[in-house]
């Protein structure tokens, strides 16, 4: 099996965040990066099945300036086979400009399934797997929850609101991950010291024009302060009247 | 003064909320831009055409409707090569979708489709010259990107819930279309649609979410969290990361960073200690009420309301009090 | 992940890592919050170390990591190696002690002593877990001054005879090897001592936990009693020779423990720090009092000291240069300054601090016998003013 995952590097959700001097990037100092949340998963997912099903093997690709290198070679420590890094000195935010290099570089490639985490935890916008997988003019499945590859096709569960739903599919196939498909592994020692040997390409990103853009970030604003209405079982007839009367949601 | 588009979802027959939300930003849209009309897409089983005139009362002025045997259930390259092939023909200026699970996969298909950009899971939009602007959280909640989306049509999804619909009296016209490619053709087939559990809200339409962690120390005593859910008569119960990887909980009720974010009018936080990723998806929630016996729990920075002590004491005591008061209103 | 430990780097000790050792310090501190964080308070409780750990503490890699691809290791640096450490024993002194052994003092010596054969056969197994070693050097009365040991090692006609008894011995009772320090000569020939690989099915060979401890609870601390034990020829470590040989096994555990003081000290000041913020009295956070100011600007200034000593350390040591009595200084202070951080931290946790739930006291209470094993600081007080005078106060 020949699966590519797309894999995006972001900052630590963890961390607290400012507004950069220019209001429409986070302020550098302190971040730190790693693969996003959702991408993590299909990296995992893309090994398993190497694993299972082999042999085959795992490319990883990302879009982005030399940074994403060390993210790259994280999913190659993890024990991708090798890397792909589609240069670009900024990401764009607009998902079809990245969908536009992610195609360009895939669809010759002969794979069997394209992974992508369902997605980004930072720009959150959810569109680059759809997305590049019409470029590519393949099948697509989003979301997934559950998925199985068998015979030249898969399966998969996606979750709705209150219900979920059952897709068969035919291979080659773009497929997002989203939770509870699989937890990714930790890069091992050996998988790290490998990583630095493993062929990783760049090559420039065909990214196209990007009409979605930042305006402007800004943080929420604050919630006003809230209170502890009281200890123990006693203070619930004051929280029930709280409710009630002033933030008249009961 | 363009037309606006607006897709009305709809599952098993019946139009959705959402489907009123996508339409009314419609209306909002072409009110703005000097009036125009607006179109909405209404596609399903035989039967759903039924549905077409209730999305007048949101301002919709033509419902163009897709039905097809092969279309009970969600197909997803059928419907978004039919809305594609609608919005290219309307020649609409903005065309509205929904951010939910079934909008999320089906906006960037079209997008792509009509070969323009998106912008996903707006709060906020208006419509700036040749270009949409909208209001967009980012970053698990910790930030609010403004997003400017050029070209047209602007294709947009709505976070659920952003919209308040406006009442519109309207009574649309009816067109039938066929679906742009035959669903028997379709390489991705939706084969079910299991409901969950039984016929519970779902978190996304909860006005109430009751949600447990840790602190309930074992998976029956979800059952005290679920007392108070029902207590309440419209809540839904979520649950943290911590409990859904431990198996008390469905995945698909995980409230997170990874999980699903909700935005409730009331949000009760029982033995939940706040760890950012759990924040992340709760965070906007307009009444927050935390119950935890750790006074120093980083929830009760985010909590307008909290109650310190032991959550089997507290708790059923609240079940108790809000049936009461929800008994005598 | 909830609650993942961000370390401390006031000084961007980070911008002089290679991006492999940030990777394999990330890796190891995700591995640590995942799989032993949620267990230790419990094994520490009842006494008992966290064997389930050990098959992912061997799948990730951490048993003698800084030994050669070869035998079925890491082949990591010596800074990534104490990285290692430090990021284990930011979890436990008492696990990074059972890395230490199995790596520096059970693997290092069969590597640097053994035959071909010897490392062929048991470095992979010890690298997989399969085996687990303890190291035989100390005795009941020959604790700083192992020189001084009275085990005997005779040979016979059919091997070698090993008689005596071995004294706070880490991984003792569940290893499966021992690497046996013995005299082969009169009792006062230090030249005499030679290591001997012995398994623990060995006839004459018993391992015995011992109980009552009060630091280092989640760890096997035992002892060993050698009776007519008798391994074959072939157990020798045939380049061993002299007090030289265990000593030289010694400064590489010292090496990583130097390391491990920076993860207990860091673990206990983001402990600390953190609960000053949130703990209100009187109104307002402590962190916001002079006192527990100057304690957590107290606990960041040595940890940062430690940070970037200990690099260069770890620097010299992959240039090959560094000396013994330069991983004495580092294994001293960085030892003696976690063990005040552990202390203060556990201060300004107020009440709290004595509960398990919180790990500074664990920290400070296990951190005892860091400062005693391995050479006591005592010990390296005087290996350092000998290093500097070149006179001897012993």
């Amino acid at each position: 099996m020949k699966i590519a995952v797309c894999i995006k590097r972001v900052p630590d959700m963890d961390l607290r965040f400012a507004i950069g001097a220019g209001g429409k990037a986070l302020d550098p100092a302190g971040l730190k990066y790693d693969i996003a949340d959702f991408d993590g998963y299909a990296v995992e997912v893309g090994l398993r099945l190497v694993e299972q099903q082999g042999p085959g093997e795992v490319v990883v690709v990302s879009v982005g300036p030399t940074a994403v290198q060390e993210t790259l070679r994280k999913a190659l420590g993890m024990g991708a086979d090798r890397a792909i890094q589609l240069s670009a000195e900024d990401v764009p935010f607009d998902g079809m400009a990245i969908a536009r290099a992610l195609a360009a570089e895939l669809k010759d490639g002969g794979y069997d399934l394209v992974l992508f985490g369902r997605m980004a935890t930072d720009s959150a916008n959810q569109t680059v797997g759809p997305m590049t997988a019409h470029l590519m003019g393949v099948p697509c499945v989003s979301a997934v929850s559950k998925l199985d590859i068998a015979g030249g096709g898969g399966t998969a569960e996606r979750q709705l609101e209150g219900a979920s739903e059952k897709v068969e599919f035919p291979l080659p196939a773009v497929v997002t991950i989203d939770e509870g498909v699989a937890r990714p592994r930790l890069p091992s020692l050996k998988g790290i010291m490998a990583a630095k040997k493993k062929p990783l390409e760049v090559k420039p990103a065909q990214l196209g024009e990007a009409r979605l853009t930042v305006q402007s970030i800004a943080l929420p604003p604050d919630r006003p302060p809230g209170r502890i209405v009281g200890e123990g079982a006693d203070a619930v007839p004051e929280l029930v009247r709280l409710l009630q009367t002033e933030a008249k949601v009961l | 003064m363009a037309n606006a588009f607006a897709f009305a979802e709809s599952r098993g027959g019946e139009l959705r909320k959402v489907a009123f939300e996508s339409v009314s930003a419609a209306r909002q849209a072409a009110d703005a831009t000097g009036g125009g009309e607006v179109h909405a897409l209404l596609v399903g089983a035989p039967g759903i055409g039924g549905k077409a005139a209730a999305l007048g009362r949101a301002g919709a002025d033509v419902v163009v409707v897709v039905e097809h045997a092969g279309l009970e259930r969600y197909s997803p390259e059928v419907y978004a090569a039919t809305a594609a092939e609608r919005i290219r023909a309307g020649g609409y200026r903005v065309a509205f979708f929904t951010a939910s699970a079934e909008g999320r996969d089906l906006a960037p298909r079209v997008a792509a489709a009509l070969d323009v950009s998106m912008a996903s899971d707006l709060t906020a939009f208006a419509i700036e010259g040749d270009a949409l602007v909208g209001q967009h959280p980012t970053h698990i909640g910790k930030i609010i990107t403004t997003v400017r989306l050029a070209g047209t049509p602007a294709v947009v999804t709505l976070r659920p819930g952003a919209v308040t619909v406006v009442e519109a009296a309207r009574t649309p016209r009816v067109e039938q279309a066929a679906p742009a490619l035959d669903p028997a053709a379709a390489r991705v087939v939706v084969t079910a649609i299991g409901a969950k559990g039984d016929a519970q809200l779902d978190l996304a339409d909860a006005p109430v979410v009751v949600a447990g962690g840790r602190g309930l120390r074992e998976a029956a005593n979800f059952a005290l969290v679920e007392a108070l859910a029902a207590a309440f008569g419209n809540a839904a119960v979520g649950a943290t990361r911590a409990v859904t990887d431990d198996g008390w909980r469905d995945p698909s009720t995980q409230i997170g960073q990874t999980g699903r974010t909700v935005s409730p009018a009331l949000y009760v936080a029982v033995g939940i200690s706040g760890a950012v990723q759990h924040l992340a998806g709760m965070r906007t929630s307009k009444t927050i009420v935390a119950i935890n016996k750790d006074k120093d729990a980083p929830i009760f920075k985010v909590a307008d309301y909290g109650i310190v002590g032991d959550l089997f004491e507290v708790v059923p005591r609240l079940t108790e009090e809000v049936r009461k008061a929800r008994a005598s209103q | 992940m909830a609650n993942s430990f961000a370390g401390v780097d006031f000084y961007d000790a980070d911008g002089l890592l290679s991006e492999e050792e940030r990777a394999v310090r990330d890796t190891v501190r995700a591995w640590v919050d995942e799989h032993l964080m949620p267990v230790i308070g419990d094994a520490y409780i009842k006494g008992e170390f966290p064997r389930q750990l050990i098959p992912g503490m061997a799948e990730l890699g951490v048993l003698g990591a800084n030994l050669p691809e070869e035998y079925g290791c890491a082949g990591l640096n010596n800074v990534a190696y104490g990285l290692i450490m430090q990021e284990l024993e930011r979890g436990d002194s008492g696990i990074r002690s059972f890395a230490s052994v199995q790596g520096a003092l059970v693997m290092y010596p069969i590597y640097t002593f053994g035959t071909e054969e010897q490392k062929k056969y048991w470095l992979p197994r010890l690298a997989t877990g399969k085996d687990i070693g303890c190291f035989g050097l100390t005795e009941p009365d020959y604790g700083s001054n192992p020189g001084g040991m009275i085990t005997t090692a005779r040979e016979t006609k059919d091997g070698w005879l090993l008689n005596g008894a071995k004294m706070w011995i880490t991984n003792g009772s569940q290893a499966t090897v021992s690497i046996i320090w013995a005299k082969t000569g009169a009792i006062d020939d230090t030249r005499s001592i030679r290591g001997f690989i012995v398994p623990s099915t060995t006839k004459g060979y018993t391992a015995k936990d011992q109980k009552g401890k009060l630091s280092l609870r989640a760890s096997d601390t035992s002892e060993i009693v050698l009776q007519d034990c008798l391994v074959p020829k072939d157990a020798i470590l045939p380049k061993s020779g002299g007090i030289k040989s265990p000593l030289m096994c010694l400064t590489q555990a010292r090496y990583g423990i130097a390391w491990g003081g920076i993860g207990a000290a860091m673990a206990c000041f983001d402990e600390a720090l953190s609960y000053s913020k949130n703990r209100v009295m009187f109104g307002k956070p402590i962190g916001q009092t002079q006192l527990q100011q100057s304690r957590l600007a107290e606990m960041l200034t040595e940890i940062t000291k430690a940070q970037l000593l200990t690099l260069q350390l770890g620097r010299l040591k992959d240039k090959g240069t560094m000396t013994p009595d330069q991983v004495s200084l580092a294994k001293r202070n960085n030892i003696n300054m976690a063990c005040e951080a552990a202390r203060e931290a556990r201060r300004l946790l107020g009440a709290n601090g004595i509960l398990v739930e919180y790990h500074s006291m664990r920290h400070m209470a296990n951190l005892e016998s860091v400062y005693t094993y391995e050479g006591t600081h005592d010990m390296h007080t005087l290996i350092l003013g000998q290093a500097v005078t070149g006179l001897s106060a012993f």
